[in-house]
């Protein structure tokens, strides 16, 4: 909260410069820390947007978007043969982001037309596409479907139309809910100022997500020293299983 | 309570992930099976992605057949000699079981392998047993307390082959062949499904080698030991896919459990636990079956690839 009130303070204070539409933005935390209790987290996205003074103010709207780490990511498709369900086709598409949500102020089809959907990949069937599906696209399409489809059902791609609360003219927020299942890495979160179908102005601000701790002990050891993670992993188990079967003898006796 | 996983990646309720641990416990002390195909297809209905689910269960078997075992030595039920045998068959094939696991893999389609052959293995193994368990129990309930003393099993095939070994515990004197060649078989198939094999083992052993019901269970439990500590390694080593917290929260339900249910045992009467273990095989196994006959609600499944 304090660094929001800082960064108000900081556009409120620069509102002199003259130059087109400006947005600054920040998010509450930059870095999101998975611990053994980690239960999926929140973030607020918030900003401003600035005007030129001399320019007629029109109202504008903001998409806010937070993407995840892409990953290579296999869809497949079960057909009928003699008689079973078995996976028949498969498309890869070469870089689908593992979390995506679109956040705006209205809906998306009113307020961002198809160039600028195609040139920013705003949109979760863009956003898929910009980094391409790889093999043949014509028969890839209902496979790029099926992925939007079950992401979204599993929570780790959403959207969510009215996210975005405007504060005032010129203050914007978006709350961000991160599920529990999001993978480490570098989360992008992206604000565009839509006028028109057009984006006037558009910013970028980085979120690191990464395990600590415990986890981050754990997760190094089974990938660096996986012998010896294994091996304690043995030596854990057949101590729990002697100690159960000490308690019980004990019990029995007492 | 919520818990993260570290390398499953996902958060999940502690409390369940003890109770499921209990429940495979409980059956696998009762039954002499280490619980794998109950566990894994749990695991991944409660949300754990399939390779790490495999993996960590193998890791929770170790324990809980341990514990089981120990239980077991107690009582006298264990026949030492005979498990050692097929722990060698087993070691051998649960290597030769990775080759063919890797060579499937090659050439795609292994998840319908895996479904196939549980559908396949469970159902016959399961409805030979119920079958046969159903008529003893039927037999002895007939014949009530006048105790006809139980006709010797016929001397088969087993009897008549070389390198015979004595083997004091179960009460038998046959070659060394056919244990080894049960080891290998269930070696072969855990490998391959991903699981210790005891739900194979304990019919092969009542009905090919003719073990005595009392010593089959505790015998299993041994041999299970190496092979799920073998399997472990294997995945820990080359898909690093092993969960400690998860498998540290599924053994303290599960051995807790596999004490319980070795307890149950010895108020149940061996046909009786036939009857159970061979209905619970096919109701695992129906299940199966239904999902790969009925027309799944989402046709396509997402996976990343490497």
């Amino acid at each position: 909260m304090r660094r929001w009130v800082a960064c108000l303070l900081l556009v409120l204070g620069m509102a002199s410069a003259a130059q087109a539409q400006q947005v600054v933005a920040d998010l509450s935390q930059s870095r999101i820390s998975i611990t053994t209790s980690f239960a999926g987290s929140h973030i607020l996205v918030f900003g401003a947007v600035r005007e030129d003074r001399d320019a007629p103010q029109e109202p504008f709207d903001i998409i806010v978007t937070v993407s995840g780490p892409v990953e290579r990511t296999l869809v497949r498709k079960k057909e009928r043969v003699a008689g079973i369900w078995v996976n028949t086709r498969s498309a890869t598409i070469s870089a689908a982001p593992t979390f995506y949500k679109v956040s705006s102020t209205s809906t998306l089809h009113h307020i961002l037309s198809e160039e600028a959907d195609e040139r920013y990949s705003i949109t979760i069937p863009r956003a898929i596409r910009a980094v391409g599906l790889a093999d043949d696209a014509p028969t890839g399409e209902p496979f790029t479907k099926a992925l939007v489809r079950i992401r979204e059902k599993d929570g780790t791609y959403t959207v969510d139309e009215g996210g975005v609360t405007m504060i005032g003219d010129v203050l914007f927020r978006a709350d961000i809910e991160l599920p529990s299942n999001i993978v480490e890495g570098n989360y992008f979160a992206r604000i565009f100022v839509m006028r028109d179908g057009e984006v006037l102005a558009s910013f970028t601000d980085l979120l690191g997500v990464q395990k600590v701790g415990l986890e981050r002990w754990i997760y190094a050891l089974a990938q660096e020293q996986a012998a010896i993670y294994g091996l304690l992993s043995l030596a854990i188990a057949i101590a729990a299983g002697w100690a159960a079967s000490a308690v019980f003898t004990y019990l029995r006796k007492s | 309570m919520q818990i993260y996983l570290p390398i499953a990646e996902v958060s999940v309720n502690a409390f369940y992930l003890l109770g499921l641990g209990g429940i495979v416990g409980i059956l696998s002390g009762l039954f002499g099976v280490g619980g794998g195909f109950l566990l894994t297809p749990l695991l991944f209905f409660i949300g754990i992605p399939p390779a790490v689910a495999v993996a960590t269960g193998a890791n929770q078997i170790v324990a809980s057949s341990y514990s089981g075992v120990l239980a077991h030595l107690r009582r006298k039920t264990v026949d030492l000699r005979m498990g050692v045998v097929l722990q060698v068959g087993g070691v051998i094939g649960a290597a030769l079981g990775i080759l063919l696991f890797n060579l499937l893999k090659s050439l795609g389609q292994v998840d319908l392998l895996i479904t196939l052959s549980y559908v396949v293995f469970l159902g016959i193994v399961g409805g030979l047993m119920f079958v046969e368990s159903l008529v003893a129990l039927r037999r002895s309930r007939k014949q009530g307390a006048a105790q006809r003393p139980l006709h010797r099993r016929q001397r088969n095939w087993v009897h008549t082959w070389p390198f015979k070994m004595r083997f004091r515990t179960s009460g038998l004197y046959i070659s060394v062949i056919p244990p080894i060649l049960v080891g290998m078989m269930v070696g072969v198939l855990a490998a391959i499904m991903g699981v210790g094999g005891g739900f194979i083992m304990v019919p092969a052993m009542i009905y090919i080698l003719g073990m005595p019901t009392k010593v089959v269970v505790g015998t299993s439990l041994f041999q299970i030991i190496l092979v799920a500590a073998f399997t472990t390694m294997l995945h820990a080593i080359t898909n690093h896919t092993v969960d400690l917290p998860l498998a540290l929260l599924l053994l303290v339900g599960g051995v807790f459990g596999a004490q319980i249910g070795s307890q149950l045992g010895t108020r149940l009467k061996a046909e009786q636990l036939r009857v159970l273990l061979a209905a619970l095989v096919l109701l695992v196994c129906g299940k199966l079956a239904l999902d790969l006959l009925l027309e799944p609600s989402e046709l396509y499944s997402v996976a990343v690839s490497a």
